[in-house]
C-alpha cells in the first residue's frame, strides 16, 4: 500500500470503513497500481481477501506485493488469500471438459452467459468457516478487471447482475468491502462498458479515476489521480467531495502532489 | 547485477519463492536473476537458455525480437510468456518483415518455432527468412554505413537546434557482448542449412483435419479452436510447460501467428461491425495468453487492424495483449512525397508496453519514432521532423 495514498484517503489499515463498493477506473493509462495498493492495504488489515485476478499471473501480484511489504505465497498458505487465476483457469476451462461448474465457464459457452459460477465461487471462497476461524475481520473481493469480462463476450447486464449479488452478499450480509477496476474506453464508443462504467459509478462510494495528462507524455508526473466520495444511498442534494492529484510512480511507492507542484516543475 | 541488488533485501523470500515455484507448473515469471557466484542463496541454479537473457529491471527472462532497434524499445526484449502483436501497416510489407526477422532470430539461437498463417504455407514463408548477418562480415561494413551517415553531419555542429544534440541516439552497431539480438540482410535468403538444423512446426489452415476436441460449435471461430489445440498439444508433448522435467535442455517456443483476424481464419471481424464471431478473437487472444503464460514461449502476431470495423474491439484486443506495436508506411499516402518524410519508410508506434512484475514499466521517453528499411539494416529513429 502507498503510505501517501492512505493520507489522502484518509485511511489506515486499522480503521478503514467496511461495506462499501470502491470502483477504481483508468482512461489513457494504466491503473492498475491502484489494484496493487487494495491488495496489499486489506492482506495488512488482516482481512480475507477473495482475489479475481483475471488479466495477470499470480507471480506478478506476487513480485510486487514483496515491494509493497506482502507476501503472496503465504497469505494463500494460510487461508487469508483465495486467488483466482483467470488465465490458467481459462486454459484448464477450455482444453479440459468439466463436471462441475467452473467459474470461468462462460468461455466455453456460445451465446453471452452469465457469471452465476463465478459468484458461487466468490461466495463460497469469503463464506464465514465456524467459529475456529483465524479472526479475520472482514471479507474483500476485488476483481481485475471487469473489462476482459466484456471483452469475453459477456454482456454489461450481466456483469452489473454479478456485481450486485457480489454486492449483495460481501457488503451488506457480511459486512466487507468490494474492489474493482474497469477501464475507460474514452473517446472510442462503446457502448457495453460505458453502461458498465455508469452502473458501476452510481453504486460505488468511492470512485478513483486515473487519468493521463492531456497533453500527452510524461516522464516526471504519470497522471492524474481524481477521487470522488460518493454516498449512494442518500439523497442526491449534499455535494459529493471530489479531490484531484498528480502522481508519478515509482519503483516501490507512488508519489501524489497537487496538480502543477511536481518537484521536477518547481 | 542490478537484479540481485534489488531484491537484496529479501534475498530470502525470494530464494525460497522460486524454490516453491518451482516444485508446481513452470511460469515463466520466475525470477530468474542471474545468481552471482558472491551470493549463497539455496534456490536452484536455473540453466541459461541460449537467446535469452534476464531483464535489468526484474530479473525477468528476455528474448530478442530480431531488431536490436526494437529490443531496446520494449526495454531489452520480449518478456518470455508474452504476445507481442503488431498492428499491420497497410500492404503488410513491413510487419511481415517483423515476423520474419523474428523467426530467422529463433533459427539462429536454436529455439523451436511454430509458425501459424491461414494463406500461406509455413515452409515457404520459413524459405523467405533474411539471412544472418555474422560478426566477422559485418564489423567492416557497419563500419561503412555509419561512416557514410556521418560524414554530412560531423563538421555540421547545429547551432540552432542544439537540443538535438542531446537527443539519445538509437544504437545501430553489433552488440558487441553477447549473442542476443543479431542482425539480418533483408536481400539475402536464409541458408538452406540453417532451417534444416532448426526444429519448428507448421500449421497451414487449409490443410488441417478437423478437430476433436467437443466445444459447442459457436463458441471460437473453427481456424481458431484448431490453433489453440495445435499449440497446446506442442506445448505440452515437447515439455515447455516443464511437464517432462526429465529433459536435459530447456529451450524456448517461439510461436508465430500471421494475419490474425482476416476473413481467411474464418473471422468475420473485419467484414462486418456485429459480426456473430465478435468475441471470437478476444477469446483466442486470452486462452492463448493463459497457454503463454504457463510455458516457456513467445509469441508474435501480426494483426490488420486497420480493417478491423468496430473499433472498441481495438481497445479490447490492445488490453488482452501485452505489447502492441503499430506500423504506419507512408507507401501510397500522401506522405511518401513529402519531401519532409523523405529519410523514412513509416512510423512506427509503440502503443503499449506491459508493466510486468513491476509497477513501473521501461517507457522510452521518445514518442515519435519513424523507421527505414536499408538493404542490411532495419533502423528506427527518433522522427527529428515531428520535434
Amino acid at each position: 500500500m502507498f503510505p501517501e495514498l492512505n493520507n489522502l484517503l484518509n485511511t489506515t489499515p486499522d480503521r478503514a470503513e467496511q461495506g462499501k463498493l470502491t470502483l477504481l477506473c483508468d482512461a489513457k493509462t494504466d491503473g492498475s497500481f491502484l489494484v496493487h495498493h487494495f491488495l496489499s492495504f486489506y492482506l495488512k488489515a488482516n482481512c480475507k481477501v477473495c482475489f479475481v485476478a483475471l488479466i495477470q499471473s499470480f507471480s506478478h501480484y506476487n513480485i510486487v506485493g514483496q515491494k509493497l511489504g506482502v507476501n503472496l505465497t503465504m497469505a494463500r498458505e494460510r487461508g487469508q488469500l483465495v486467488f483466482l487465476e483467470g488465465l490458467k483457469s481459462a486454459v484448464d476451462v477450455f482444453f479440459q471438459p468439466q463436471e462441475k461448474p467452473h467459474p470461468l465457464q462462460f468461455l466455453r459457452e456460445a451465446n453471452a452467459g452469465n457469471l452465476k459460477p463465478l459468484f458461487e465461487f466468490v461466495r463460497e471462497a469469503l463464506k464465514p468457516v465456524g467459529s475456529g476461524e483465524a479472526g479475520w475481520t472482514y471479507p474483500v473481493l476485488l476483481v481485475d478487471d471487469l473489462s476482459v469480462l466484456l471483452s469475453l463476450g459477456l454482456g454489461a447486464v450481466a456483469v452489473l447482475d454479478f456485481i450486485h449479488y457480489c454486492r449483495a452478499t460481501v457488503c451488506w450480509e457480511l459486512k466487507g468491502n468490494v474492489v474493482v477496476l474497469v477501464h475507460d474506453s474514452g473517446d472510442v464508443e462503446d457502448e457495453e462498458n460505458d453502461i458498465l462504467l455508469n452502473g458501476l459509478s452510481h453504486q460505488s462510494h468511492l470512485i478513483l479515476r486515473a487519468e493521463g495528462l492531456a497533453t500527452g507524455f510524461c516522464r516526471d508526473v504519470h497522471g492524474q489521480l481524481r477521487i470522488l466520495w460518493r454516498r449512494p444511498s442518500q439523497s442526491t442534494s449534499q455535494r459529493d467531495q471530489s479531490l484531484t492529484y498528480q502522481y508519478k510512480i515509482q519503483d516501490r511507492s507512488v508519489s501524489f502532489f497537487a496538480k502543477g507542484m511536481s518537484p521536477a516543475v518547481l | 547485477m542490478a537484479a540481485v541488488a534489488t531484491c537484496g533485501g529479501d534475498a530470502g523470500s525470494a530464494g525460497s519463492a522460486v524454490a516453491t515455484a518451482s516444485k508446481s507448473n513452470v511460469t515463466s515469471f520466475q525470477r530468474r536473476g542471474p545468481r552471482a557466484s558472491g551470493t549463497n542463496d539455496s534456490g536452484p541454479r536455473l540453466v541459461s537458455i541460449t537467446g535469452t537473457r534476464p531483464s535489468v529491471r526484474n530479473g525477468q527472462l528476455l528474448v530478442s525480437t530480431g531488431l536490436p532497434a526494437l529490443d531496446q524499445l520494449l526495454g531489452g526484449g520480449l518478456a518470455v510468456g508474452t504476445v507481442l502483436l503488431i498492428e499491420e501497416d497497410k500492404y503488410n510489407i513491413y510487419s511481415s518483415l517483423l515476423f520474419k526477422y523474428f523467426l530467422a532470430e529463433g533459427i539462429v539461437n536454436g529455439h523451436t518455432l511454430l509458425v501459424a498463417s491461414a494463406n500461406e504455407d509455413p515452409a515457404n514463408i520459413l524459405q523467405e527468412l533474411p539471412a544472418p548477418l555474422l560478426d566477422d562480415n559485418c564489423k567492416k561494413e557497419f563500419d561503412e554505413d555509419v561512416y557514410n551517415r556521418k560524414t554530412p553531419e560531423s563538421n555540421i555542429k547545429m547551432k540552432i537546434a542544439w537540443r538535438y544534440q542531446l537527443l539519445p541516439k538509437m544504437e545501430i552497431g553489433p552488440v558487441s557482448s553477447s549473442r542476443f539480438g543479431h542482425y539480418y540482410d533483408a536481400s539475402k535468403r536464409i541458408p538452406q542449412e540453417l532451417i534444416e538444423a532448426s526444429k519448428w512446426h507448421g500449421f497451414f489452415l487449409p490443410e488441417k483435419i478437423p478437430s476433436t476436441l467437443k466445444v459447442e460449435p459457436c463458441s471460437l471461430t473453427h481456424g481458431y479452436i484448431k490453433l489453440l489445440q495445435f499449440i497446446q498439444n506442442i506445448i505440452y508433448e515437447e515439455g515447455f510447460d516443464g511437464s517432462n522435467p526429465q529433459k536435459k535442455q530447456k529451450n524456448i517456443l517461439r510461436i508465430g501467428i500471421q494475419n490474425l483476424g482476416s476473413p481467411l481464419w474464418g473471422d468475420d471481424i473485419c467484414c462486418t461491425e456485429n459480426g456473430d464471431s465478435s468475441h471470437s478473437l478476444t477469446k483466442f487472444l486470452y486462452v492463448l495468453r493463459g497457454l503463454l503464460r504457463t510455458s516457456l514461449s513467445v509469441c508474435i502476431i501480426t494483426m490488420p487492424t486497420h480493417l478491423i470495423q468496430n473499433k472498441a474491439v481495438i481497445a479490447h484486443i490492445t488490453n488482452l495483449s501485452d505489447i502492441v506495436v503499430g506500423l504506419e508506411s507512408f507507401i501510397g499516402s500522401e506522405r511518401e512525397t513529402n519531401p519532409l518524410y523523405k529519410d523514412y519508410h513509416g512510423l512506427i508506434h509503440i502503443r503499449q508496453i506491459p508493466r510486468l512484475n513491476n509497477l513501473v514499466c521501461d517507457e522510452s521517453d521518445v514518442k515519435d519514432l519513424g523507421f527505414k528499411l536499408k538493404r542490411k539494416l532495419f533502423t528506427i529513429e527518433v522522427d527529428s521532423i515531428s520535434l
